[in-house]
């Protein structure tokens, strides 16, 4: 047999991550500061990680309902009532995930017949192209640019629908731009998708991390929660990435499905974090806000820091990344984040990485020490002046 | 405003300019802010928080219970002035319960702090008893766990 032939065409189909070689590269460097991580710097509060080891030591260490533990479900009815106005049936309409990143997943399967397109704005989340290849659909990016501050426009979208769309794809607050929806714009975006009848996955995980703005979540504006899968979790408010628990939220017949795949693939999320996260839910607003609170002033530091060595940044509202322009340098993004890492040891992500749209971009995460950042930024300014092609 | 305190109080070596940009708060009123604070005693002092066992240091404290008689007009507040003016007492506080005052204080051996108790602070004419606790081990101080904590790597590059 070839050595071709063993691997699927629809995963021969996935072009190689980009950061891939920086894993290699970073393993062989020490002294590296890294604004390249995804997630918070801080550990899950410890109320959280407390009622983690409490179902441990109550031996909690069973299967749960495919759905995910009811007491997990009624409590997240009641957070998604009280936060947004929206009504789920716990008994059907919410859906507990092995992180966002399943849930994804679940959506696109459960929703997409091959060729199907779904429109996703660029840049955005590394998994949405991948996991719709999977699905056998089509993805169809809608580029967004700095200068709209990379929220997507709804007539942009509608430009590209076909006969074959069946959905939109949203993750805003926005992996990697920081890139907030206004209200008004997504209620454009649900009147095209109405008019058009198309489904709307609407991927929320950085809805906490807002600074100065409200988050508007999609399926509480009017006749959107029957064509809306919401996805989020809680890995980012929460400080969980590690625990894997996200969610779906959609109607009766969406979750039916996606339960469907997630019963054969995935059969339930781990009790130990379903646990640990009913915890966070009854406990953990207070520990939210002083979180946000923290990353703002780094926000700010850092926004403020990559303007002065020349790196223009819009002020990104949400999420805990920047995504500053590089072409001052006139370096790709790949060759910038390359050598910046092997010249002056700061590790950030080439904007290529997340879409066409993110090239002449670096995302840099400031979720990490208020000093590390200021080093960062430093090294950050040596790098710049070395390479400013003006 | 507030904000610009509870900075300095978790890093005192901010400066105006730095938290004027983490807060959005513009620089001069910062820095008015900070003047005004230190001139009202809003601010008491600009201190380090030192692990002295890993300097080898030897220091003695002790939690002193005090239970006394309170005066007639002032309440404890004269008492509790006549022990605070002690440069060994190193924090004063009148709290509810089967004492009136806890006291810490600190000196360079056990028989300092012991002699400390019995002839200045015992003595006094309205203290009643007392009650002195040594601190064996300190785990956290301000907020601060003192011990190594372990914390996990996280992946350096992940998108």
């Amino acid at each position: 047999m070839k050595k071709r032939d063993l691997i699927s065409k629809r995963v021969r189909d996935i072009s190689p991550s980009g950061i891939r070689k920086f894993f290699d590269l970073l393993a062989s460097m020490e002294d590296v500061i890294s604004l390249g991580v995804g997630e918070p710097d801080f550990v899950t509060p410890w109320n959280i990680r407390e009622a983690g080891i409490y179902s441990l030591e109550k031996g909690y260490t069973t299967y749960t309902s495919n759905y995910g533990l009811l007491e997990l479900r009624e409590e997240l009815a009641h957070y998604l009532k009280a936060r947004y106005g929206l009504d789920y049936d716990p008994q059907s309409e919410l859906l507990i995930t092995v992180g966002v990143s399943e849930g994804v997943d679940l959506a696109m399967r459960a929703i997409l017949d091959p060729g199907d397109e779904i429109l996703v704005h660029d840049p955005g989340y590394v998994s949405y192209m991948p996991c719709t290849i999977l699905a056998g659909g089509i993805f169809v990016p809608v580029p967004t640019t700095i200068e709209d501050d990379f929220k997507v426009k709804a007539k942009d979208i509608e430009r590209r629908i076909t006969p074959r769309t069946k959905a939109i794809l949203l993750g805003y607050p926005n992996n990697p731009t920081g890139a907030v929806m206004d209200r008004e714009e997504l209620v454009k975006i649900a009147e095209v998708a109405q008019r058009h009848n198309l489904l709307v996955i609407s991927d929320e995980v950085y809805d906490r991390l807002v600074y100065g703005v409200e988050h508007t979540s999609l399926p509480s504006l009017p006749g959107m929660k029957e064509r809306t899968i919401l996805l989020s979790g809680f890995s980012k408010a929460y400080a969980m990435t590690g625990w894997r628990i996200g969610y779906a939220a959609a109607g009766e017949e969406i979750i039916e499905a996606m339960v469907k795949i997630h019963q054969y693939t995935m059969l339930c999320a781990p009790i130990m974090g379903q646990m640990a996260a009913i915890e966070a839910l009854k406990t953990g607003g207070t520990q939210v806000e002083e979180m946000v609170a923290e990353y703002d002033k780094r926000r700010r530091i850092m926004v403020q820091g990559l303007n002065d060595i020349g790196l223009t940044c819009f002020e990104p509202r949400g999420a805990f990344y920047t995504f500053p322009s590089i072409k001052s340098t006139g370096l790709s993004s790949e060759d910038f984040a390359e050598r910046l890492l092997l010249e002056d040891k700061v590790a950030v992500v080439p904007g290529s990485t997340f879409g066409q749209c993110g090239e002449g971009h670096v995302r840099c995460c400031y979720a990490t020490s208020l000093a590390e950042i200021e080093e960062a930024l430093e090294r950050m300014g040596r790098f710049v002046k070395r390479h400013r092609s003006i | 405003m507030k904000e610009v305190f509870r900075i300095l109080e978790q890093d005192a070596r901010k400066t105006p300019q730095q938290i004027a940009t983490m807060t959005g708060i513009p620089l001069a009123e910062v820095k008015k802010a900070i003047k005004k604070a230190e001139g009202d005693r809003t601010i008491l002092k600009y201190k380090t928080l030192v692990n002295w066992d890993k300097l080898g240091e030897e220091q003695v404290w002790a939690l002193i219970e005090v239970k006394v008689v309170p005066q007639r007009d002032v309440g404890f507040d004269a008492i509790a002035e006549r022990i605070y003016r002690f440069p060994e007492a190193r924090s004063v506080y009148l709290v509810s319960g089967t004492y009136d005052l806890a006291v810490t204080v600190v000196g360079s051996n056990m028989r300092e702090v012991a002699a400390f108790v019995a002839q200045k602070l015992a003595p006094l004419e309205s203290v009643q008893g007392t009650v002195t606790h040594f601190l064996l081990k300190r785990y956290k101080e301000d907020g601060e766990i003192l011990g190594v904590e372990e914390r996990p790597k996280r992946v350096p590059i992940m998108p």
